[in-house]
């Protein structure tokens, strides 16, 4: 058990004590304040503020789905839900791409699992298709989810995913940016939806996992 | 619009004002952070009789394209009186008042976002006024910094704000509707509470140098009172989910 973690607001005041100013600190006439809306957490030193909510911030690294907006002769233009467009270089995917041939390949409205190579000081997002198991991704369903949630829908070592997996039979990618991919039968897929939203709603109350499970194994409707 | 004539009595014998309230009482206060599912971010207000929502989408993508600002993000706030919120139908849409009213406060939200954070982009904030009854555009500026801090935006401090007047020769805080129409003078001030510093600052009728200065003590004493219902609004939205984080 954590013990209480405490919610902070912008303007608030932070006693560093020995610890240095991490993510979401600002310092202002040698005090530290909060920046945005979160909890206080404390780690190796460093005081962090952790978002309860807030738009997809690519970070590099990432595991994004995104959807083709937009072909240009070299790139392709990704909408990954975060405040910007992220382009997607023919130099980095797998394929053998002539130029002014990517239409071939990704076309606008496909969805793509795809990696963030980098994120520059302005910005500005590098997607990469070129690591194994990223891909284009052909048929299944697209929920989207609050990136603050995804922790939750994944669960401790990845345990909550490994349970909608499994007890629905279905395949499951989640991206870091919220948006979630199923594939599998109609009601596999409307399971996990049914379950993800359960996640989502229910996420704070004790014995979620148990509560998952007994969704899962309940008897669909109309059987 | 003060200054018009009226036989109303504004301040009874007994110093009691028109709603029953003493020189510096407050109207009653509502805040309420999260109330909109799609958007980002947001806020509803009851203050006496207003009633007012503010959302907030965003850092998102510039358009028109020609806006977006390479070094840093642009807010924009948008005031919006829906044609039912006041006695006779208002027209819809933008005009002169609701313009300005925007511009006021998108300059005093913009003075605490951390705009520079999110190069190229906007972040729009929508108010409207479901129903007036004075001081909205305080009242919408309190509900829109609340829901900016709900969208998880980075920014220096909330925005308070609160007006204070002149009514029959006498400073008022918070003055309705019978007040501003047939008081002598309004000032609406906004603050960012944890410097004390003015963000927003405007009057309408006249007052000496003495005069604004006791009004503008009132009303940043009374903005200090709602600063914490702000902060009490965040934080019970967000205490549900804190919890989930000790299983």
């Amino acid at each position: 058990m954590e013990k209480i973690r405490e919610i902070v607001l912008p303007g608030e005041e932070i006693i560093l004590g020995e610890n240095k100013p991490g993510n979401g600190i600002f310092i202002e006439n040698g005090k530290a304040y909060v920046e945005y809306l979160g909890v206080k957490s404390i780690k190796s030193g460093y005081v962090n503020i952790i978002p309860l909510s807030g738009k997809y911030q690519p970070q590099k690294g990432d595991k994004v789905i995104g959807k083709v907006v937009d072909i240009l002769s070299s790139n392709w233009v990704v909408d990954i839900n975060a405040p910007y467009l992220a382009p997607l270089h023919v130099n980095d995917t797998p394929w053998k791409v002539d130029f002014g041939d990517t239409s071939k390949y990704l076309n606008i409205g496909d969805t793509i699992l795809a990696k963030v190579m980098s994120v520059n000081e302005v910005k500005q997002v590098w997607l990469t298709l070129k690591e194994p198991g990223l891909r284009k991704l052909q048929g299944g369903h697209i929920i989207t989810v609050s990136p603050t949630k995804v922790p939750r829908i994944i669960g401790k070592d990845g345990s909550m995913i490994k349970i909608l997996k499994d007890m629905t039979n279905s395949k499951i990618y989640v991206g870091q940016n919220g948006i979630i991919w199923v594939e599998g039968t109609t009601e596999s897929i409307l399971q996990v939806v049914g379950a993800i939203r359960l996640i989502e709603r229910e996420a704070h109350i004790i014995g979620l996992t148990d509560r998952v499970k007994e969704y899962l194994s309940k008897p669909k409707k109309g059987e | 619009m003060s200054g018009m004539k009226t036989d109303l009595k504004l301040i009874d014998e007994n110093g009691k004002r028109i709603d029953g309230r003493g020189f510096d009482e407050l109207r009653p206060i509502k805040i309420e952070a999260g109330v909109l599912e799609r958007a980002d971010g947001s806020a509803y207000i009851e203050w006496g009789g207003n009633k007012i929502i503010a959302a907030v989408y965003g850092p998102r993508e510039v358009y028109p394209k020609h806006m977006q600002d390479p070094s840093k993000a642009v807010l924009r706030a948008r005031y919006n009186m829906a044609a039912f919120s006041v006695d006779e139908r208002k027209k819809p849409g933008p005009d002169r008042r609701s313009i300005e009213l925007s511009m006021v406060i998108s300059n005093a939200l913009s003075s605490v976002v951390f705009l520079e954070q999110f190069p190229r982009t906007a972040i729009d904030v929508f108010i409207e006024v479901l129903q007036a009854d004075a001081g909205t555009r305080i009242a919408g500026l309190t509900a829109a910094s609340v829901a900016l801090a709900d969208a998880g935006i980075p920014m220096k401090d909330l925005i308070v704000g609160c007006a204070a007047g002149k009514v029959e020769n006498t400073i008022v805080l918070d003055l309705n509707k019978e007040e501003d129409n047939f008081g002598q003078a309004d000032l609406p001030v906004a603050i960012i509470p944890r410097t004390k510093d003015v963000v927003l600052f405007q009057m309408d009728g006249d007052m000496t140098q003495e005069e604004i200065d006791k009004a503008m003590d009132m009303a940043i004493n009374a903005a200090m009172k709602i600063y914490d219902l702000q902060k009490d609004a965040l934080k019970r939205k967000y205490f549900s989910i804190v919890q989930e984080d000790e299983q």
